[in-house]
């Protein structure tokens, strides 16, 4: 039966589903569990957001707090994935990347192929993407794009809370490593979510909305401000589909050409840096595969290529919003 | 408890493999038919020997680029880590790995590293793992002194620490980082002194000696199985060849390498003790060496004879696109 939870209530219980199916489900992280050898309460935290509030009480050392040591965790997790368990480990922001990438670059991405197909690494990074929070240059970035790159990784990006439910009990069953990106902004989205378990298969784009005369590719929060625009171009008279990638490694590359195909124009919305970003992959995807359907340019709304300011003022100019949207689109749809 | 005759040969067994397997790696490298960057352990057999004659296939082991002894010392399958040093399609990893990548998960072994200080994180996965899953298993990571100070390795004293994991930390000191030395990186005498400010014990042992490598870390295998967490054994010990193969090695004294082969192998010494002491003939010795220069001799005839990987093995094993 479906009801409306939060975002992050559906990460919450698809990690509450996940243990109580397997056994050989654990979760690490700092302050996962929040508390542990202190003078106070345990599961204090829950989580630096509360995300894996509860989880202790049911499930005892199986959720663990961590040293604020992410290379020696992060390790812990992959190699404790070679050997027979489904580790799910948080990385609290993204943008910690820095202090642990060998560990899921080198490590977890290459076992499967470098080891001749006989290794596994069933591990899934949960870890908060985005800015909006007014949270600075080091605690606000859309690195997807730098995982995306690297061969063996799988990268999932959810927009809304169904899609993270299914697609986080999708990551845990998994037998690759994934980089789940959780948008900090999205924690508080309410939607409908069923409340039995179910998987979202990876690499399938889910076709937001239907329309005829441009098509607009959108990630993670940019999926609402491109409805936000698409409801605004519509009283103008164009129509706009909106693409959810929803994983951009797999990439559903077919569902976004027979977009392109039909309406023969092309936005894409992205919050990563432009330079070698989802946008720019997707752009020159399209140009190579797809040029004989377009009849426009391809238009990319990003940020700027700068890092992530601080000021709210400037913060705000720098996420693309519906405006800059129904901007690049009333042009793509103007070109003749 | 006491090694037995049967361990005694069965060390020596696995020592002299690595010997050969190494001594002729260096052989064949130089004719040019082995392709890239291999890292020789000849010199150190002791270490890998003494470390996993007190494992069993339950355990856990993770290598690091100079990782031969490693995989023979845990049970990898020499014919296949041949192939898989020449790149071939019967190789350990299918030819997708080569000497820096020999895994077999089969074994316990969890892979040579090309990263150095790879291997300690992932470690603690492999000992947190036999920990929930309640096996008694430990898991091993080596390392050298060039990743005792890495970040990483820190990293997972540490956490082994906190979280009481049945896991070891073995810095293999071979006094050399690439071409800088230990007396100069290394900011104490001793690396296993290091362990005090991760709260665990530490021991410094002489990597020449397989009995001394042996006792040492049968204790701290004992520790960890009994539930007392890591421990940090220090082997000292010298290499026969270079960083790599190729590496002419002028960092060295001129005559260094030709006194440790001379007056520190770990093999003669071994020798040595188990023919006076142990009740082993020298021709028991000799027979294994027979053996074991048939096996490496048909390893890199079957190597060489082996196919190739398939062109369409180069996107296997990974997933390109659903």
């Amino acid at each position: 039966m479906a009801r409306k939870i939060l975002f992050q209530q559906a990460i919450n219980e698809a990690l509450d589903q996940e243990m109580a199916r397997d056994s050989s489900v654990i979760v690490m992280g700092e302050d996962v569990v929040g508390g542990t050898g202190g003078n106070g309460e345990m599961d204090a935290w829950g989580g630096v957001l509360g995300v894996t509030k509860g989880l202790y009480g049911k499930y005892g050392d199986r959720i663990m707090d961590t040293p604020i040591s992410e290379s020696a965790f992060v390790g812990a997790a992959i190699g404790a994935a070679t050997c027979g368990l489904r580790p799910v480990c948080e990385l609290m922001f993204i943008d910690f990347l820095g202090v642990c990438f060998d560990q899921i670059y080198n490590q977890a991405a290459k076992f499967r192929y470098m080891f001749g197909g006989k290794a596994k690494t069933p591990v899934v990074i949960r870890t908060m993407i985005g800015a909006g929070f007014r949270a600075a240059a080091q605690h606000s970035q859309c690195l997807y794009p730098i995982f995306t790159h690297i061969p063996g990784l799988k990268v999932v990006i959810p927009s809304s809370p169904y899609e993270a439910k299914g697609l986080l009990i999708q990551a845990i069953r998994d037998d690759d490593p994934v980089i789940f990106c959780e948008h900090k902004a999205l924690y508080a989205m309410e939607g409908e979510v069923p409340d039995e378990s179910y998987t979202i298969p990876f690499g399938e784009a889910n076709i937001v909305r239907e329309g005829s005369d441009v098509t607009i590719v959108a990630l993670a929060r940019m999926v609402g401000f491109a409805q936000k625009a698409a409801a605004t171009l519509a009283k103008e008279g164009i129509s706009c589909e909106i693409i959810d990638p929803r994983t951009t490694s797999p990439l559903d590359e077919d569902t976004i050409l027979e977009s392109v195909e039909n309406t023969g124009r092309l936005v894409i919305v992205d919050e990563a840096s432009p330079r070698c970003g989802m946008a720019a992959d997707i752009a020159a995807m399209v140009a190579q595969k797809g040029f004989a359907s377009l009849q426009a340019p391809i238009a990319m709304v990003t940020p700027p290529h700068t890092p992530v300011p601080f000021s709210g003022v400037l913060e705000d100019l720098y996420i693309p919003g519906p405006a800059r949207i129904e901007a690049a689109v009333r042009n793509v749809a103007e070109y003749a | 408890m006491a090694l037995s005759r049967e361990d005694l040969l069965e060390a020596y067994r696995r020592m002299k493999t690595i010997r050969e397997f190494e001594e002729r790696v260096h052989v064949e490298f130089a004719k040019g038919g082995i392709p890239g960057f291999v890292h020789l352990y000849a010199g150190e057999e002791a270490s890998a020997a003494g470390v996993c004659m007190n494992l069993t296939d339950d355990d856990k082991i993770a290598s690091t680029h100079r990782g031969h002894g490693h995989c023979i010392g845990k049970g990898v399958d020499v014919h296949g880590m041949m192939a898989e040093i020449y790149g071939k399609r019967t190789g350990t990893c299918r030819g997708k790995g080569g000497s820096m990548h020999i895994a077999d998960l089969d074994t316990g072994m969890l892979g040579a590293n090309g990263i150095v200080g790879g291997g300690p994180p992932l470690v603690c996965g492999a000992a947190l793992a036999a920990k929930i899953k309640g096996t008694g298993g430990v898991a091993v990571a080596f390392f050298g002194d060039g990743a005792s100070n890495q970040g990483t390795t820190f990293e997972s004293m540490n956490l082994a620490s906190v979280w009481k994991l049945p896991a070891i930390f073995v810095a293999e000191n071979n006094g050399y980082a690439e071409a800088t030395a230990a007396k100069f990186s290394v900011s104490c005498e001793d690396i296993s002194t290091r362990a005090a400010g991760f709260g665990m014990p530490g021991v410094t042992v002489d990597g020449h000696d397989f009995f001394a490598v042996y006792d040492a870390m049968r204790e701290a295998v004992e520790r960890a199985r009994g539930g007392g967490g890591p421990t940090l054994v220090e082997v000292k010990l010298d290499r026969f060849f270079g960083h790599f193969e190729g590496d002419n090695q002028n960092y060295r004294a001129p005559d260094e390498v030709k006194h440790v082969r001379e007056q520190k192998d770990c093999i003669r010494r071994f020798a040595r003790r188990v023919t006076s002491e142990h009740d082993i003939a020298e021709q028991e010795l000799a027979a294994i060496d027979d053996e074991v220069a048939k096996l490496i001799d048909d390893a890199v005839a079957q190597a060489l004879a082996a196919p190739d990987p398939l062109p369409a093995d180069l996107t296997t094993d990974v997933y390109i696109k659903y």
